[in-house]
């Protein structure tokens, strides 16, 4: 059992049906015809035990940490950079986005090791939207950070690629 | 002097043993600092920048 840092299929496909709005809102809700919505991205991290990949459909509490501090489900990611696209060639450009904030953990135990951080969408259903892994780490009543790469073409946390 | 938040409350850092560490690899850069009390660590917070993205690599079928 292992974490995988992935995108998550079932993304793939909910973003052909417009399952997802991610960044700042510039189209209509789903379910409004006149207000603009955005959704609200959770981050939760999981245990190196645990198996989050690219198979991962939703948030589940199965392999999450938990601790003194911790609240299931995660942290609220900061979302209000839109996501932004850009042709590379005639044939080939990149869309991506990167959450706008750090995801911070204040005063946190979480003993046992954990390694990955699933990003999903709590407004629809708590739907995944991609895994992300770094080295084992263990918190004792301290804090725990995750900073976001550069929200760049090549960087950017979410990337969807044409070649 | 600062106080660091600890399993035994807010303590005075120069009452405990610091010790730093960092990892820097292709997938992140992580920096972490533990306070020891007499051989117990009291307090590890870590701050992990991710550096690899997940891409989604797409085409269109030609006619």
């Amino acid at each position: 059992m292992a974490n995988t840092q992935s995108m998550c299929t079932s993304f793939m496909s909910q973003l052909m049906l417009g399952e997802h709005q991610l960044g700042t809102a510039t189209l209509v809700s789903r379910t409004s015809l006149t207000a603009p919505t955005t959704d609200t991205l959770k981050a939760a991290l999981y245990l190196a035990s645990a198996t989050v990949n690219a198979a991962t459909t939703v948030y589940s509490a199965t392999g999450e940490v938990s601790g003194t501090g911790y609240t299931a489900g995660g942290v609220t990611v900061t979302n209000a950079t839109a996501p932004t696209s850009t042709n590379s060639s005639a044939t080939a450009g990149v869309a991506f986005f990167t959450p706008s904030a750090s995801l911070i953990y204040t005063t946190v135990t979480l003993t046992t090791a954990f390694d990955c951080v699933l990003i999903y969408n709590s407004t629809q259903s708590n739907k995944a939207i991609s895994a992300h892994t770094f080295g084992s780490q263990t918190i004792t009543a301290g804090t725990f950070t995750l900073t976001m790469p550069a929200n760049t073409t090549a960087a950017a946390l979410i990337r969807l690629a044409t070649t | 002097m600062a106080l660091v938040t600890t399993t035994k409350g807010d303590m005075d850092d120069s009452l405990l043993e610091k010790r730093e560490g960092t990892v820097d690899n292709d997938n992140e850069l992580t920096t972490w600092v533990e306070y020891w009390l007499q051989g117990e660590l009291v307090h590890r917070s870590a701050h992990v920048t991710l550096k690899k993205t997940a891409t989604l690599t797409s085409s269109v079928a030609s006619f």
